[in-house]
């Protein structure tokens, strides 16, 4: 038995299918990476990996349970914006975490609690290479320190699994390859088993151990919505050859044209 | 040549256009006295703003031969004690009813119609019903205030707290926060400012019900005053008290919105 496994897994919103037949085993550690043309479901895969909603048919076993039907500190998550509060200093978002675990009733810590939670998010911190903005509010921060200071807000709960839905689709390529480098590292460190869409294959090769291309199998072009998309490739990264690559650009570009064009 | 929407005044020119209406406002009552005045001294529509300052200094400066204490004072106080109470108390009802609609959906499917349909009732209407089940004592005018201004505080409130981004909700679960520490930590510090903002917006609300119910039914009050001497054609009374009321006002805004820019500092940089 694999650590994630989705069985049989059907996604609607009343007459539109989004996701069919999806099946799939993930073992943990791996990092996953998801392309897909806009619109394909992978957002909705991401968040009923996350709890956040629930499978139409099928189910997603993580660890031999079920997967609790809401959100919980096992599965961290990273948006590609309003991850962080806006009505917290860096080092106050990320010490969020360890206050709601520490005190029930309120959230909030003090005195040498408050001292300790505040050593360990330092350490994050420093990780993401946020040290010399800790007082900042999130307005004063550029877009890829703000990500950074999402990725360490989710870390500090050391997530089982951590998901992150185009956390770099903002950024500029530049501060997207410092943030490859980041999450590499932290994937390693932590050994976290990471699920990461992306609208960037090239980021998708680069990153993880494994990439999943989330397409129609089945069109109809009088109906767009009669048919969901499944996981049309499943790819150790590292064994695969440049002309595969083009045929998966050419594939999810010809699936977004005709979404366009219905 | 700028087009229009992109010339800003400079700071001097600003504060003299600012200037402008309100002087100009008062030179108009100026003449407008003088001519009645001379027509006949004994007019009292438009008095002079010598009367004006003994009216001020009668009314804000010497002791009632009647109650033995200065009237101004004992009417500005009685009404700010109202609307301080009123609004505080709407402002309560409207976080507590406001974050429970706009977050709890088993609070929102109970409430959210209720609070709507409270809101459209005009509270005037229901000024004798408050009459009647509160006396005429203090409680009847905070309860008015408090009728005025809370369903549209509470319904401003769910408002604002069905717009913050769900992701921010969601990335607080996984940070196993409960449904009472998001309230605590995420909800309320962000709606905060904007209950203030809801307050400083209905403020003009609650002086209209503070004083329509002092008109109707008070011993004391700026309100009750206003009503009591225009029997008396008291224009010079009348005039400053309005204001007064007006001055107060604007203060009350104003310090709310200091108050919110020195508490919440990321709410207006943002
Ligand atoms: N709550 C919802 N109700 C109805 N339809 C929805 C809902 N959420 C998503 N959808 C639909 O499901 C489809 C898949 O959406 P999803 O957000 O998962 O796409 P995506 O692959 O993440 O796209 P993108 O790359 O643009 O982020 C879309 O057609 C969307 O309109
Ligand atoms: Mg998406």
């Amino acid at each position: 038995m694999s650590y994630i496994e989705v069985n049989n897994l059907w996604k609607t919103y009343g007459d539109q299918v989004v996701l069919e037949n999806v099946n799939l085993s993930v073992e943990k550690g791996e990092f996953v990476t998801i392309v897909g043309a806009s619109g394909c479901g992978k957002s909705t895969f991401l968040r009923m990996l996350l709890g956040q909603e629930q499978p139409s048919k099928g189910e997603i076993v993580h660890d031999g349970k079920p997967l609790a039907p809401e959100p919980d500190q096992h599965r961290g998550i990273v948006f590609q914006k309003y991850s962080v509060f806006p009505h917290l200093t860096v080092l106050n978002n990320v010490i969020l975490g360890v206050e709601f675990t520490k005190n029930r009733l309120f959230g909030k810590l003090f005195g040498a609690s408050k001292k300790q939670a505040i050593e360990k998010a330092r350490v994050l911190i420093n990780a993401v290479g946020l040290s010399h903005a800790e007082n900042k509010y999130p307005h004063e921060l550029s877009g890829g320190m703000q990500q950074r200071l999402a990725i360490a807000q989710s870390l500090i709960k050391e997530p089982e699994i951590l998901l992150l839905d185009e956390p770099f689709g903002a950024l500029d390529p530049g501060i997207r390859a410092d943030m490859h480098e980041l999450v590499l590292n932290l994937w390693r460190e932590t050994g976290t088993t990471i699920f990461m869409v992306t609208h960037d294959l090239k980021e998708g090769f680069y990153l993880g151990t494994r990439l999943w291309v989330f397409d129609k199998l089945r069109h109809d072009l009088h109906a767009p919505e009669r048919f969901g998309a499944g996981v049309t490739y499943d790819l150790p990264i590292g064994r695969c050859e440049e002309r595969l690559y083009e045929s998966i650009q050419t594939n999810v570009d010809n699936t977004a044209r005709k979404a366009e064009a219905a | 040549m700028k087009r229009l929407i992109n010339v800003h005044p400079q700071p001097a020119l600003r504060i003299g256009l600012t200037l402008i209406p309100f002087v100009l406002a008062l030179i108009a009552y100026v003449v407008a006295s003088d001519i009645r005045l001379q027509e006949n001294p004994n007019d009292k529509l438009l008095p002079g703003l010598t009367a004006i300052g003994d009216a001020i200094d009668r009314m804000a400066f010497q002791e009632s031969k009647r109650t033995g204490t200065i009237l101004f004072w004992d009417d500005t106080l009685a009404s700010m004690q109202r609307i301080a109470i009123g609004i505080s108390l709407s402002a309560l009802l409207g976080l507590v009813v406001g974050i429970g609609n706009g977050l709890v959906p088993l609070i929102r499917a109970n409430l959210s119609s209720f609070v709507a349909i409270l809101s459209l009732i005009p509270p005037m209407a229901i000024l004798p019903v408050l009459f009647i089940v509160f006396g005429l004592g203090e409680l009847s005018k905070v309860m008015l205030i408090i009728f005025g201004t809370a369903p549209f505080i509470m319904r401003d409130m769910q408002q604002r707290v069905l717009e913050l981004p769900p992701e921010q909700l969601i990335k607080a679960q996984t940070l196993q926060a409960n449904t009472w520490q998001i309230i605590c930590r995420v909800v309320l510090p962000q709606v905060l400012p904007r209950l203030i903002e809801a307050v400083r917006l209905s403020l003009g609300a609650a002086w209209l019900f503070l004083i329509a119910a002092e008109a109707i039914a008070s011993t004391e009050g700026l309100g009750y005053r206003i009503f009591l001497v225009r029997r008396y054609l008291a224009m010079d009374v009348i005039l400053p008290y309005v204001a007064w009321i007006t001055i107060l006002a604007f203060m009350f805004d104003l310090s709310l919105k200091q108050l919110s820019q020195w508490l919440f500092p990321w709410y207006h940089k943002k």
